[in-house]
């Protein structure tokens, strides 16, 4: 399951785009959202999801559950 | 984040306390072929401003008391990110300590930035300095804030460079932020104390990592002290804001005081807490109050004999535009913006400068000349007065249309800047129903006169039934001069037996209101 972004609530800060790993999270109208072919849940770079890690507003960028886990060998 | 608005703030607030005041005394002095601080009769013991410091702050309007009538600055809202949450900001909107309820900057490009200041700097001459205060934080946006004062740098040579971080991840851009030649930084230091932290700051975002409680603070505290000694070792020039939090961090700012200026931080700004369950900020909803202006005023009081303390400052938003206490933002969007014809002339605004330096030196000689005729009066009163002001010095506002007084505190020594008094509703806390009328007398009610350009005659009776006198003969004459002419009179009027002096505050009352408050 790759991270995605609640669009009500993004502030549109942009602190989660420039601590993505895998430049996945970009801006469109004024809210950001996250590339799901591009996310790794952050594995292999960090120990926790840098986009959940850095939104100051809590339960925003939160797990996708109508996609399966990143496979690191996929 | 509430942050990087304070920092906004801080940079764009500034009076500055007497100590600028002095310098400014010197410096025109200095200009008029005067020697200095013998024949400017510097105020007691705060003429020791090295001359380095003067020329870095003298038409900062943030920084000098003095210089803020004259100057303007603006902020470019180029760093939207932060990496700290503090309790006093929501960041759905600016930082709330900083801002208007409900009101957002317009995000710039560094680009769109960079043509906002040559807009703004050919519009209004007297604009002096540009900073990055937020909304976020400068240092969470590095690329973004660098890349604008690089532009503006080759662009508009002439313009002061300043940013306002919560110093997180000031150790790691000392370098560039010398390089960059920005002499002004403002680190907003609430605390030492991580135990005092983490009532603060909920979380913050370091090398990837989140981090919160005493963890946090402490990391944080330490990152904030180590970037201003990193700065003033370089000789860069650091303020500090510390935002007053009744009950929380009040009594100990007077530790911070003394930690952040053994470090050569060179003016410290204590800022009132916002705070307003309407921002949604967590101490908005638990009703955390702030402080009166008075327990802000005792705070500071207490401080000055430890350093400078800085009593002009507005809490601006990320995006203000202006003298302070004004906000012409509005006049400035990048759709008003695009379609102006733009013509930045240095040479222009140089020679209005050399005009706005002249009228300082008319004023200070206006001041010096009544601090002369008061000299032979020998008095242990004290009182404090307000005065309604649109900017310049001048006495130049009419009393129903000011949204804040400034106010001077008066003696035989002369006229000291000690504060200003904004008469928001909002900002008064619990008065919301009052009348505006009202709210202005209640922020003022510590004082013996009021200076007007002009009053009606229901406020004046309002007032006078307050005991406090309202003072139109002096319209659009400077402040300062007129204060103590006033002042000299009052003296007068007192040893001839005519009035009876009556103190209306007395300084250790509101010292002891601070102590209850804690």
């Amino acid at each position: 399951m790759p991270f995605k972004i609640i669009a009500s609530q993004c502030t549109g800060c942009s602190a989660c785009e420039t601590q993505c790993p895998n430049f996945a999270i970009s801006e469109r109208a004024g809210v950001f959202l996250i590339d799901p072919e591009k996310c790794t849940e952050c594995a292999a770079y960090f120990d926790e999801p840098q986009c959940v890690a850095v939104c100051p507003v809590d339960n925003t960028c939160v797990l996708d559950t109508a996609l399966p886990r990143h496979q690191e060998s996929a | 984040m509430s942050t990087s608005a304070q920092h906004r703030v801080s940079c764009g607030g500034g009076e500055i306390s007497e100590t600028m005041q002095v310098m400014a005394k010197h410096k025109s002095c200095g200009t008029v072929g005067g020697s200095g601080k013998a024949s400017c009769g510097s105020q007691a013991g705060i003429g020791n401003v090295p001359n380095e410091v003067w020329e870095k702050v003298k038409s900062h309007p943030c920084y000098s008391e003095e210089a803020h009538h004259h100057y303007a600055r603006m902020h470019v809202a180029v760093a939207p990110a932060c990496n700290i949450q503090c309790n006093y900001c929501n960041r759905k909107y600016d930082c709330a300590n900083e801002s208007r309820p409900g009101i957002v900057s317009e995000k710039l490009t560094p680009e769109q930035a960079a043509k906002k200041v040559l807009a703004v700097a050919s519009a209004i001459p007297q604009m002096s300095v540009v900073g990055v205060a937020g909304p976020g934080d400068p240092l969470a946006n590095p690329d973004k804030t660098f890349k604008t004062f690089e532009l503006v740098n080759k662009l508009a040579p002439d313009l002061k460079l300043c940013l306002s971080t919560n110093g997180l991840a000031l150790a790691d851009h000392v370098d560039t932020i010398a390089r960059l030649k920005v002499d002004h930084v403002t680190i907003t230091i609430n605390m030492i104390d991580p135990d005092i932290g983490a009532k603060i700051y909920p979380w913050i975002f370091h090398r990837h990592k989140r981090y919160t409680g005493i963890e946090a603070a402490s990391i944080l505290s330490n990152r904030q002290l180590q970037g201003l000694e990193m700065l003033t070792a370089r000789g860069i020039l650091c303020k500090v804001n510390s935002v007053m939090i009744p009950g929380i961090n009040d009594q100990h700012l007077v530790e911070v005081n003394k930690a952040v200026k053994s470090r050569g931080a060179f003016l410290h700004n204590v800022m009132p807490l916002i705070s307003s369950p309407e921002h949604g900020t967590v101490f908005g909803l638990s009703g955390q109050r702030g402080p009166t202006a008075q327990e802000v005023t005792a705070l500071q009081d207490s401080c000055e004999s430890e350093m400078n303390m800085m009593r002009h400052c507005r809490q601006c938003r990320a995006d203000a535009v202006g003298l302070l206490g004004e906000d012409r933002g509005a006049e400035f969007t990048m759709e008003k913006i695009m379609a102006m014809d733009i013509k930045y002339d240095e040479q222009a605004r140089k020679e209005y400068q050399a005009k706005v330096e002249k009228a300082r030196i008319a004023k200070l000689a206006a001041k010096q000349e009544q601090v002369a005729g008061l000299a032979s009066a020998s008095s242990e009163i004290k009182v404090l007065v307000a005065v309604a002001t649109k900017g310049s010095g001048l006495i130049n506002q009419h009393f129903g249309h000011a949204k804040e007084f400034q106010i001077y505190e008066l003696s035989t020594s002369g006229a000291k800047f000690v504060g200003h008094r904004p008469i928001h509703p909002y900002c008064q806390g619990g008065h919301g129903e009052d009348s505006k009328l009202e709210i202005a007398i209640g922020a003022i009610n510590d004082c013996h006169a009021v200076f007007v350009s002009k009053i009606g005659g229901c406020p004046k009776a309002e007032l006078i039934k307050a005991g406090i006198e309202p003072v139109a003969q002096y319209a659009y004459e400077f402040i300062d001069g007129s204060a103590i002419a006033w002042f000299k009179l009052y003296l007068d009027k007192v040893n001839e037996g005519k009035i009876k002096h009556v103190e209306r505050v007395d300084p250790a009352a509101r010292r002891n209101a601070l102590i209850s408050a804690a």
